[in-house]
């Protein structure tokens, strides 16, 4: 069980209602292919990811992002049992994509540096931090059923 | 404290390129020109606030990873504290200094590399911590203008830098 403060419940929420999935998810998703480029490999399926330009302005990475993003919400709506919401998730990432778990905090670090940049000051150093614990934990749970 | 007969032993008998010298020359030299004239713009440009900068990045260094604190015990690293706002400008001023001539990178950091190795002897794991809240700061200073070439450019620099620090350490 995490222990969550109130201050990072309200953040966490708060974060959440303020950024625009739209935007987010796919500019999230498409930074981790721009600056970690071998996290392409799990991409082959999408198309032209040649260069930033490319990556920017795919479709599917952009609808991939969108999906991340819905299933972070499920973590949002469910913060006292992020385990077991993505259990299915980690299997799947595990089992069928593969995914290398060293990878997944990749992503989250782009997702951390995309919300700073739309939320500027009002990301303080204290709110980031709780989104770095949630993010910690969406990773964590997403590895456990790895063997 | 290590004597600096065994420094120099060190230095002589190490025929061979370290693992982080090799990965500083490969994350060097798969820097674009572009990149390295982008970094180079950016901590220009980010000089004159060096000091707002830096204590940002600590701070947040602080509060998403406690465990970085503990290298800090001798220092008042509360918000807006003069230790605090003098020692993140010492180390901005230093990624910018470096950002300067990248291909000199192991000449300029020279003696912080002996006082990082002999002095504070930092984990080289919170190298990555610290480089992270950095691009976190750049990202909430410069907003859309922390482009993904940018964070990219700024992401390989910042390892670079890291990894010619961790040089001396053994």
């Amino acid at each position: 069980m995490v222990a969550w403060t109130d201050f990072e419940r309200v953040t966490i929420k708060d974060i959440f209602s303020k950024i625009d999935y739209e935007v987010v998810g796919p500019a999230a998703i498409s930074r981790c292919l721009i600056v970690y480029p071998w996290t392409q490999r799990y991409f082959a399926g999408f198309g032209n990811l040649y260069n930033a330009a490319a990556i920017t302005s795919n479709p599917k990475v952009a609808a991939h992002g969108k999906v991340v993003m819905q299933g972070l919400e499920k973590a949002v709506k469910n913060m006292d049992n992020i385990k077991a919401t993505f259990t299915e998730l980690s299997t799947l990432h595990s089992e069928k994509l593969q995914v290398d778990p060293d990878n997944f905090m990749l992503l989250g670090d782009c997702l951390a540096i995309v919300v700073a940049a739309q939320l500027g000051k009002d990301f303080s150093p204290e709110v980031h931090a709780a989104f770095q614990k949630f993010l910690a934990v969406v990773v964590s749970s997403l590895r456990r059923q790895y063997y | 404290m290590r004597s600096d007969n065994a420094e120099a032993e060190r230095d002589n008998t190490s025929a061979e390129r370290s693992t982080s010298t090799r990965c500083f020359l490969q994350a060097a030299t798969m820097l674009s020109k572009r990149e390295k004239d982008l970094i180079k713009e950016i901590w220009e440009r980010l000089t004159p606030v060096a000091a707002e900068i830096g204590a940002d990045a600590l701070l947040r260094m602080f509060a998403s990873y406690p465990g970085t604190k503990t290298y800090f015990s001798h220092l008042d690293i509360s918000p807006n504290s003069s230790h605090l706002l003098a020692h993140g400008k010492k180390i901005v001023l230093a990624i910018a200094e470096g950002a300067q001539d990248i291909s000199q990178l192991t000449v300029t950091l020279a003696p912080l590399q002996t006082l990082h190795a002999y002095q504070l002897r930092i984990d080289p794991r919170n190298f990555k911590l610290l480089s992270h809240s950095m691009l976190v700061s750049l990202a909430c200073y410069l907003g859309d203008e922390f482009t993904p070439v940018a964070h990219a450019a700024m992401d390989k620099y910042l390892s670079a830098f890291a990894a010619v620090l961790a040089e001396k350490y053994r």
